[in-house]
């Protein structure tokens, strides 16, 4: 159901302020969501001035900088720090993204970090992607076949058939996108969102799955797979520049065509 | 973004819309008092402050409403696409909306 004010434990406050070291002149302010279960109190949002001179170009590296030499409670997920784990995946001014691929240049003033949108949080910039994860196994993501493995080969796939996979093998899961959706927010238990659609659509498309009916079965559900009302929020904020509405919409197109 | 919520809301708009013609509907066949009462608040200036934006409702829903038939044919899904129609949409329902007033006025 659709909550247009935050409760009352989630509102936050202003928190503390961590100045830069004296004499540093390069400074950007990074205005960061700060939450602990343990503590027992409502979010704030402490501020630490980061001197750019002796930092990393990207967000992560200002907050491992953040993390390393000024505050090590500050909580966060990263791991590749090129855009090809999803872990860092978070909002930043205003937007989700990945901490790693995003330049702290391409914000003027202050770098506003909260967690993903509308997921409970685990603690300050982690959110817990447990239902995500389960929403992406009950898609089943993996090659189901009917005929016998051909002996001594793989399953071959023409280029053409190859080239419906770009575009959808390159999503690194990091929920960007359906953390960005209004549909999934109100809707999360039941509407599958666009990074798992857009997986699921990876599967219905390659060549060699055969089991594209009970797939397509798995999706005819008024809100699995039709909670998408095109809002394009996923296509706008997808770090790696994929389309998930366009999945998508393939999909629906799929379900149409084969009622002939 | 902000056309989707737009088309919810206009969509929204156009239910309240259709009891105003659901009244027109009634007035009529409930005989001239009733449809004198009609047109004496639907002529007044909030009245017609209320139609124009019924009307801007139904083409917002309508023009944006043909965004949707071409997403549901897999067409027009690439960002610079979006925001283009987006845009031809903003512009058309106004133009539209304008266009059926003057027409209604007999103006052209």
């Amino acid at each position: 159901m659709a909550e247009f004010k935050l409760p009352k434990n989630s509102t936050y406050t202003k928190g503390k302020t961590w100045s830069a070291d004296e004499g540093a002149t390069n400074i950007k302010r990074f205005n960061i969501y700060r939450w602990n279960e343990d503590d027992g109190e409502n979010p704030r949002i402490d501020t630490y001035e980061v001197d750019l001179d002796k930092c990393g170009p990207m967000v992560l590296d200002a907050l491992i900088k953040i993390k390393n030499e000024i505050d090590p409670t500050l909580t966060f997920r990263r791991s590749c720090r090129e855009g090809v784990c999803g872990s860092c995946a978070m909002n930043i001014g205003g937007k989700n993204t990945l901490a790693c691929t995003i330049d702290i240049a391409s914000y003027k003033g202050d770098v506003n970090v909260f967690p993903l949108p509308h997921m409970d949080v685990v603690k300050d910039l982690v959110p817990d992607l447990t239902n995500f994860y389960a929403q992406y196994a009950s898609i089943k993501p993996w090659m189901q076949t009917e005929t016998p493995t051909p002996s001594g080969t793989e399953r071959l796939q023409s280029q053409d058939d190859r080239a419906k996979l770009d575009g959808l093998y390159e999503c690194v899961l990091c929920a960007c996108c359906s953390t960005s959706c209004p549909s999934y927010w109100w809707n999360s238990d039941k509407y599958l969102g666009p990074a798992v659609l857009l997986q699921a659509y990876r599967w219905l498309v390659d060549s060699r799955d055969e089991n594209t009916g009970e797939r397509l079965d798995a999706l005819e559900d008024p809100f699995r797979l039709y909670r998408c009302h095109t809002i394009m929020n996923c296509t706008n904020t997808c770090p790696k520049g994929l389309n998930p509405a366009k999945a998508i919409g393939e999909i629906k197109k799929m379900m149409v065509e084969r009622q002939g | 973004m902000a056309l989707s919520i737009l088309h919810r809301a206009s969509g929204a708009a156009l239910t309240g819309g259709t009891l105003l013609i659901t009244w027109w509907v009634i007035a009529i066949a409930s005989g001239p008092a009733a449809y004198a009462q009609f047109s004496d608040i639907m002529g007044s200036i909030i009245g017609k402050i209320i139609l124009f934006g019924f009307t801007y409702a139904l083409m917002v829903h309508l023009c944006n409403g043909i965004r949707h038939l071409f997403w549901d044919m897999g067409k027009g899904f690439e960002l610079e696409d979006t925001h283009r129609s987006s845009r031809l949409v903003l512009i058309s329902s106004v133009i539209l909306t304008i266009l059926s007033w003057v027409i209604g006025y007999g103006l052209i």
